[in-house]
């Protein structure tokens, strides 16, 4: 049992509930339990998982795979296209790909990455580091951020807006695309889409350079604070090539330990089975995935951009490469694991994938016509992996002789991160609550440590009025004391 | 007139996906002066879909709201909170602003009412029946896509 996760007498004690969290698409909900001295007992964080993810897959032909997984996730269809798709291609029997079709891939991963990480930034967290915590809900969003600082808010409508444009063109579509395909591309970049491309990139890679360096400078003012808020001490894991660079799109898994020593690398990932196992707890319907041979109590791991640049020997391309190494000097060297410097690493990322996407678009190969590789036999089961913006996505697959998927096991970053972001609001709930008369911007507190995560729930559905703030107040006999509620 | 219609929504989560099947419908019907955007869901860079639009129709689901649906003028709105990865259309009219130095076209949303938005479940009864109800007003709106007629369409819903 982790600390914090479980009080001795729960029905003694005020409930605090925020449900769901701003600003993360979907339901999460914190729930805290502390005393009349306001002293925490209990924090948990709540989240609606893919309940029916699997189900909704199996049973389906496996060439539909990818089109209907994009369906699982109105902010990151393209993740979850291209881990399907690498586990279809070997279910299809489909052997290496070729050259033209994996730049291609690589290069809609990319302008995934960067789209994602754009709207993250831009939206979820400039609002929080550059306005404040405490500053007032309702302008802690893009829009404050445009009144506020309005190039920037100009550069982040426009980055995204380059990410989504590869996506468009690569895909065929700006969503349901269909240019990936178990084996190959079905689509080729043609002249025109790719200088129109390269057109745009290296504005985008001078915006992503100067973020880098706002989260730089911000992290220069208060170092103490921004380093250490929300700091829980994780393993770490991702994927890194055969050199040890991190690998968006492909690779063997690499876990690190809080301190940087190893505890596997360039493992399989077709056999997580053996690394991970994923636990359940009754008070929450995602998962708890763990390293097996550490335990549940230490072997709880942080996937995404802090991990990521935290366990790699190297960024291949120089700009970030630099900004990855100021990272690490002004961290003292070690591994940090402080909540908002996943901010900082998610800038490093996205200007990591803009120089990753220059250097394809300045590919001959990436307008190339063979597309598709060659075929072999079939297989029954196949295992995909990638880096998805979020952190490490699995999907794995059994299809019959009938063709038709049996067995799906998805496992998302989110959940990869659910141990790790309980441990952090854990950590900001005693920083910054114990004693303390609970405020709006207290609580928020809570939520930006839920927010450097950017957890994704999955959650296309949106409609109208679906997303209300509501916090609860309840005294120790269950009685609701207040309520407040904000949204649209 | 160049009209920019957008319907977002997931066509694997129930009533969730009447705006992309309202955007098909207008797409067979051929409204060819109008520009058609489908997504998951409003971002930032929609607003740049906006640009040189003359009008603006935002088609989405409702939970909770009135049914059938509602018709109603939207402004720019720079206080709304926002609680997730998709922006409300005022939020998107509002970047509008903040990115061009510009006023947002007209706009207005058409909101139907949905009941179940469960990954892998279709349209519901009501949300189908629904969804004929609000095709029949989009031909209203098409018959005349000028924003007075529209404002006075909103005012007898």
């Amino acid at each position: 049992m982790f600390a914090l996760e479980q009080a001795e007498s729960p029905e003694k004690l005020r409930r605090i509930a925020i449900e769901p969290v701003t600003r993360v698409e979907g339901h999460g909900k914190v729930t805290i339990l502390l005393d009349e001295d306001n002293k925490i007992h209990q924090v948990r964080l709540h989240i609606v998982e893919f309940r029916g993810f699997e189900a909704f897959i199996e049973g389906r032909p496996y060439w539909e795979v990818p089109v209907t997984v994009q369906r699982l996730c109105g902010i990151c269809p393209v993740s979850h296209l291209l881990a399907a798709t690498k586990a279809m291609d070997l279910i299809a029997g489909y052997g290496a790909l070729t050259p033209t079709a994996e730049k291609l891939r690589r290069l809609l991963h990319y302008g995934q990455i960067v789209q994602s990480h754009a709207l993250h930034f831009f939206y979820l967290s400039a609002p929080d580091l550059l306005l404040g915590f405490d500053s007032e809900a309702g302008k802690r969003n893009i829009v404050g951020i445009a009144s506020a600082f309005p190039d920037l808010a100009r550069q982040g409508v426009l980055t995204r807006k380059f990410g989504q444009e590869i996506i468009r063109h690569i895909s065929g579509k700006r969503i349901h695309g269909t240019g990936v395909i178990p084996g190959g591309m079905n689509k080729a970049l043609v002249l025109g889409e790719r200088d129109a491309l390269r057109g745009d990139i290296d504005a985008v890679i001078e915006w992503s350079l100067e973020a880098v360096g706002m989260i730089g400078r911000l992290h220069e003012t208060e170092p103490e604070f921004y380093g250490r808020f929300g700091e829980s001490r994780a393993n770490m894991m991702g994927l890194v090539n055969e050199d040890g660079d991190l690998d968006f799109y492909h690779g063997g898994l690499r876990a690190r330990d809080a301190d940087g020593a190893g505890i596997f690398d360039h493992a399989d990932y077709a056999a997580y089975g053996s690394l991970l196992q994923e636990d359940i707890k009754p008070w929450s319907y995602m998962k708890f995935p763990h390293i097996r041979t550490l335990g549940a109590e230490l072997g709880w791991y942080r996937v995404g951009p802090l991990a990521r640049i935290q366990i790699c020997d190297r960024l291949t391309t120089p700009l970030a490469e630099a900004e990855r190494q100021k990272f690490i000097a002004f961290n003292g060297g070690a591994p940090a694991h402080g909540a908002l410097l996943f901010h900082w690493a998610r800038m490093i990322e996205m200007l990591h994938a803009a120089e990753l996407a220059r250097a394809l678009l300045e590919d001959p190969d990436i307008l190339g016509t063979d597309l598709m590789a060659d075929k072999g036999p079939r297989r029954e089961e196949a295992v995909g992996v990638i880096e998805a913006p979020r952190g490490t996505l699995f999907h794995h697959y059994r299809v019959g002789a009938d063709d038709l998927v049996s067995y799906c096991n998805l496992i998302v970053s989110t959940t990869n991160n659910n141990q790790a972001m309980n441990e952090s609001i854990r950590k900001v709930a005693t920083q910054f609550l114990t004693g303390h008369e609970i405020t709006e911007g207290l609580l928020n507190h809570i939520e930006v440590a839920i927010r450097a995560y950017d957890p994704c729930l999955s959650c296309a559905t949106h409609a109208i009025g679906q997303m209300p703030l509501q916090v609860e107040l309840i005294d120790a006999g269950g009685a609701l004391v207040s309520r407040g509620r904000k949204g649209f | 007139m160049k009209l920019v219609v957008f319907g977002w929504g997931n066509i694997s989560r129930g009533d969730d996906g009447v705006g992309p099947l309202l955007l098909a419908r207008i797409e067979q019907a051929g409204w060819d002066d109008a520009v058609l955007i489908e997504d998951y869901q409003l971002q930032l860079e929609h607003a740049l879909d906006l640009e040189g639009a003359d009008l603006a129709l935002f088609i989405d689901a409702g939970a909770d709201t009135p049914a059938p649906f509602t018709f109603r003028e939207i402004f720019a709105c720079e206080g709304m909170t926002h609680t997730s990865h998709a922006l409300a259309p005022e939020s998107v009219l509002a970047v509008f602003v903040q990115v061009t130095g510009k006023a947002p076209p007209p706009a207005f949303l058409l909101g139907v009412r949905g009941e179940n938005f469960e990954l892998g479940a279709g349209l519901s009864p009501e949300g189908a029946a629904r969804l004929e109800l609000a095709w029949n007003f989009l031909h209203r709106l098409r018959q005349e896509p000028k924003p007075e007629s529209w404002r006075g369409l909103a005012q007898e819903i």
